[in-house]
């Protein structure tokens, strides 16, 4: 049997530090109200103890001030530990500028884990130190949940959307991470180790690369092979869209309303192309549901993300009107 | 004042005919339309579901004893989870205290004969005993491996296990929930004795009210929700799968919809319990005993609005987040109100320490516990760090164990006198109670200790560095069943051996000690007429104070007639 008793866990992303601190302070205010109130009941106990067979309680209307006190000072914590717990939130939410991308698939009971160079890891992921990383992450099943202690981080893979998470490790060393969402019989084995190196270490790791395809490459060779090229010629005339500068823009779609061209927007529209038509356009495109897999729709956005990224940002998307793209961007409401 | 003459000692006999034995045979049972004898057949059921589950929980934690796994395969760990969820949930912790100990009490708290639909209360035991049915069959039939949640789309599209009959039993026992919420709430509105207006009700009985609120609202959201899984289970219809165009995140709205108040549904009637436990054995009115009366409804309000904060790691809108959050922490205040209130009610009381008040300060202490790591997962940012892992497991269980049954077993010692007539063994019980008490902290402390080192929740095999707080919370559990084994057996043992109880033993100003212990089966000799406050020992010059303080241990020392 094992003989140690660990009490706390490790600390190693930027979150982690935060998190902890939250923690401790709840922490406080748990230990001081429950010690207030175990010390209340003793002290009532010891105190006003029976002592004659007939006697009864001091009847005591309670004034209005205390309730009043007892109902605005569990209010006011409340709102601090809200507005606390609300503000690590929304930074984890909150997508880095340029991370290093990891593309994970989650499939009963294993994890998927591809570098940007293409390098795949079954159940293993390594990154560099100090560096943003973000896990763009979809399930081929059921839900699963990428979970590292370590980092204090986790979340959902949800099957048909396509979910993200980003964390900055702070220190190297081998940490676990573990499914946490039930997923069936072997849920419990379906975990496997986070390992953060130095930038040297890792640059070593991956150039130690395989002959794999990089994501954008690979989605460059579905995007052929799925005969998207036919309609998405990039002409202004095509039957489809153009894709160069997509990603990020504002879409005017028909009947006037307008989408940013997101992870999830692009998603949506290889799976479910009728569901937003983009204005000036036929509803042809066939749905590519379950004709594509998890990992080439991860592929095919890389891919159409690239194509963003070799023009610099600066082609302007046909549908959306020049110059009123900023002025109409809604601000990103729509989460993967 | 309508009401009897101080009862001497020498007068504790059980009364000569009462509901017990006003008729005899399977049948005076089984189709009996009194509330008092509907809630003794909640009490077999409900009984034979807790040792049930109990069962399964025990198999789990010696199971968990080593990180490969003790006892069991994977798939029956999963199995054994489930199973657990299911039965203490649905066929034991919603049940348990409304079916029973409401059932029995509301009429007599209220001062009527019966509930408005006598024949819906026993229709609603036979719902109930239907829906278990299946619940056994799904048992025997090799168990469901889903979790109690049923996440979609694993239990619509993947899990090879019987999640329909499962559902199903679930979907029934629905209906009893609801039968009994509707009965409630038409009795406390239409049969209260003349005077008992509603500042004058018994918290016990807001309570209920409160609770039953959830019952009717909630309860049909869960039923259509799994005849949906069902649906798309056999016939493929697409409400939850993304292969079939369905939203798997619509099932967990839906869900949770329900069982988020669910919760309510379990410690609400526990918090009725304890307003009615610490009154009497500190013979004082419930300090703001409004304030008290509104929290249980704001508490059945606000507990509708917080749903979505089991999700907050789906990857839901960011803003929806915030607002659960934030609603969230809205319903921790009338639960910090009413613990505030109970702590003051002790303040200059006269204080004795029977089982049913080391019960209610067991509550106090477990549900504050319980309710404040509840803070910790309503704040975002730890919520993403321990949801899913021990840490949510070892909150759920102060509330729904630490709170919801501390509150039950509470209940049963204080009116298990006026059910059965007769005194439980009162030293053994204290030492039950703090065995209890003690066995549950240390099977789910250590757990507050593994979430937060990251170990996730329905794991049948776990990393080697989590298994010295595993073995303690075995350990502990095997503490906690002693204490749950042997009330079961000295509460049957009183039932017929116990001291003869009287109308009125603790003494306590309710009007269900107003009649005899057990009462006649119509309940009261003539209607109750309530001209008093409710817990106001100041003016009721009928309560026998003296007679009744610190009762002696009970033995069988006058073999009591009337029974036989």
């Amino acid at each position: 049997m094992q003989s140690e008793l660990p009490l706390f866990p490790e600390r190693a992303s930027n979150f982690a530090g935060n998190v902890d601190a939250l923690f401790f302070f709840l922490l406080l205010v748990t230990i001081f109200f429950s010690g207030l109130i175990t010390f209340a009941i003793l002290y009532c106990f010891l105190k006003f103890r029976r002592k004659s067979k007939n006697e009864i309680g001091v009847q005591i209307d309670g004034p209005a001030w205390l309730e009043t006190a007892w109902i605005a000072i569990p209010a006011a914590i409340s709102v601090l530990l809200f507005a606390w717990g609300a503000t690590i939130y929304v930074n984890m939410r909150r997508p880095p500028k340029e991370p290093l991308e990891i593309y994970v698939i989650a499939k009963q009971w294993m994890w998927k884990l591809q570098q940007p160079d293409g390098r795949r890891e079954i159940n293993e992921l390594h990154i560099p130190v100090g560096r943003d990383i973000m896990l763009t992450m979809a399930s081929e099943d059921v839900i699963h949940d990428f979970f590292v202690p370590a980092f204090r981080v986790k979340a959902d893979v949800v099957p048909g959307r396509s979910t993200a998470m980003w964390f900055r490790a702070t220190r190297t060393g081998r940490y676990h991470f573990f499914c946490a969402q039930y997923c069936g019989t072997n849920h419990a084995v379906m975990g496997g180790w986070v390992t953060v190196m130095s930038p040297a270490e890792y640059e070593a790791w991956v150039s130690g690369s395989y002959g794999e395809l990089s994501p954008v490459a690979a989605g460059e060779k579905f995007f052929t092979q799925l005969a998207c090229n036919t309609c998405h010629t990039g002409a202004p005339q095509a039957r489809g869209p153009a894709l160069k500068g997509l990603y990020g823009s504002t879409v005017v779609l028909e009947g006037g309303q307008t989408v940013i061209a997101s992870d999830a927007y692009l998603r949506e529209s290889i799976l479910q192309p009728r569901a937003k038509i983009v204005a000036g356009y036929q509803p042809v495109m066939p749905t590519f549901q379950g004709l594509v897999s998890e990992e080439q729709v991860l592929d095919l956005i890389a891919y159409i993300k690239s194509l963003t990224t070799a023009q610099g940002g600066t082609v302007t998307h046909p549908p959306a009107a020049p110059g009123a793209a900023p002025a109409t961007a809604p601000p990103e409401k729509k989460t993967p | 004042m309508s009401t009897t003459a101080p009862i001497t000692p020498a007068a504790r006999t059980l009364p000569r005919e009462h509901y017990l034995n006003s008729s005899y045979g399977v049948r005076s049972w089984l189709l009996t339309t009194d509330h008092k004898r509907i809630g003794l057949l909640y009490l077999a059921s409900i009984t034979l579901f807790f040792f049930l589950g109990g069962a399964f929980a025990v198999m789990i934690r010696i199971h968990l004893l080593t990180p490969q796994g003790y006892l069991v395969s994977p798939q029956t760990y999963n199995k054994l989870f489930t199973m657990h969820g299911i039965v203490m949930i649905f066929f034991f912790l919603i049940p348990s205290i409304p079916a029973v100990l409401g059932n029995f009490l509301i009429p007599l708290m209220i001062g009527a004969k019966d509930l408005a639909f006598p024949r819906i209360n026993l229709l609603s035991w036979y719902v109930y005993n239907l829906g278990a049915l299946f619940t056994l069959y799904t048992i025997v039939n090799g168990g469901v491996d889903t979790g109690w949640t049923f996440y979609t789309p694993f239990s619509s599209m993947y899990s090879n296990s019987a999640v329909v009959p499962a559902a199903l039993g679930i979907f029934i026992t629905g209906f009893s929930s609801i039968l009994t919420g509707l009965n409630f709430i038409v009795t406390i509105h239409t049969m209260r004795a003349p005077g008992l207006t509603w500042f004058r009700l018994p918290i016990f009985v807001w309570s209920h009210y409160a609770t039953s609120i959830i019952m009717i609202l909630g309860t049909p959201v869960i039923a259509i929700t799994l005849l949906l899984v069902g649906l798309e289970r056999i016939f493929h219809l697409g409400f939850f799968s993304p292969s079939l165009g369905g939203d798997p995140l619509l099932f967990q709205h839906l869900f949770w919809f329900y069982s988020h108040p669910a919760v309510y549904i379990m410690v609400l009637p526990a918090m009725g319990v304890v307003s009615e436990l610490i009154p009497t054995f500190a013979r004082k009115a419930l300090f703001g005993y409004r304030f008290v009366a509104a929290a249980s409804l704001a508490i059945a309000v606000f507990g509708f609005l917080v749903w979505s904060h089991h999700m907050f790691v789906t990857g839901m809108s960011v803003y929806a987040a915030l607002a659960f959050s934030l609603l969230s922490y809205l319903v921790a205040i009338p639960s910090a109100i009413k613990v505030f209130n109970w702590t003051a009610t002790l303040y200059k009381g006269s204080i004795s320490y029977q089982t049913p008040m080391l019960y209610a300060l067991g509550f106090i202490g477990l549900f504050v516990i319980g309710g404040m790591t509840g803070l910790f997962l309503a704040a975002l940012g730890v919520d993403v760090h321990v949801h899913d892992t021990y840490f949510v497991v070892a909150h759920f269980h102060y509330i729904m164990v630490g709170g919801a049954v501390m509150g039950y077993l509470g209940g049963l010692h204080y009116w298990w006198p006026k059910i059965s007539g007769r005194m439980y063994p009162e030293t053994l019980a204290k030492i039950s109670a703090i065995i209890l008490f003690v066995g549950f902290n240390l099977t789910f402390f250590p757990q507050f200790i593994l979430g937060y080192l990251g170990m996730p929740r329905r794991y049948h095999t776990y990393p080697p560095e989590f298994q010295v707080l595993n073995v303690m919370s075995t350990a502990g559990a095997s503490v906690l069943a002693v204490g749950y084994l042997l009330p079961m057996i000295y509460l049957i043992w009183s039932a017929r051996y116990g001291r003869a109880a009287g109308r009125n033993p603790w003494p306590s100003t309710g009007l269900e000690w107003q009649t005899d212990s057990p009462p006649p089966t119509e309940n009261f000799d003539k209607t109750p007429v309530v001209t008093w406050d409710p817990y106001d020992f100041h003016h009721r010059p009928d309560l026998d104070l003296e007679s009744a303080a610190e009762l002696p241990p009970a033995l069988p020392a006058v073999r009591p007639v009337g029974h036989d």
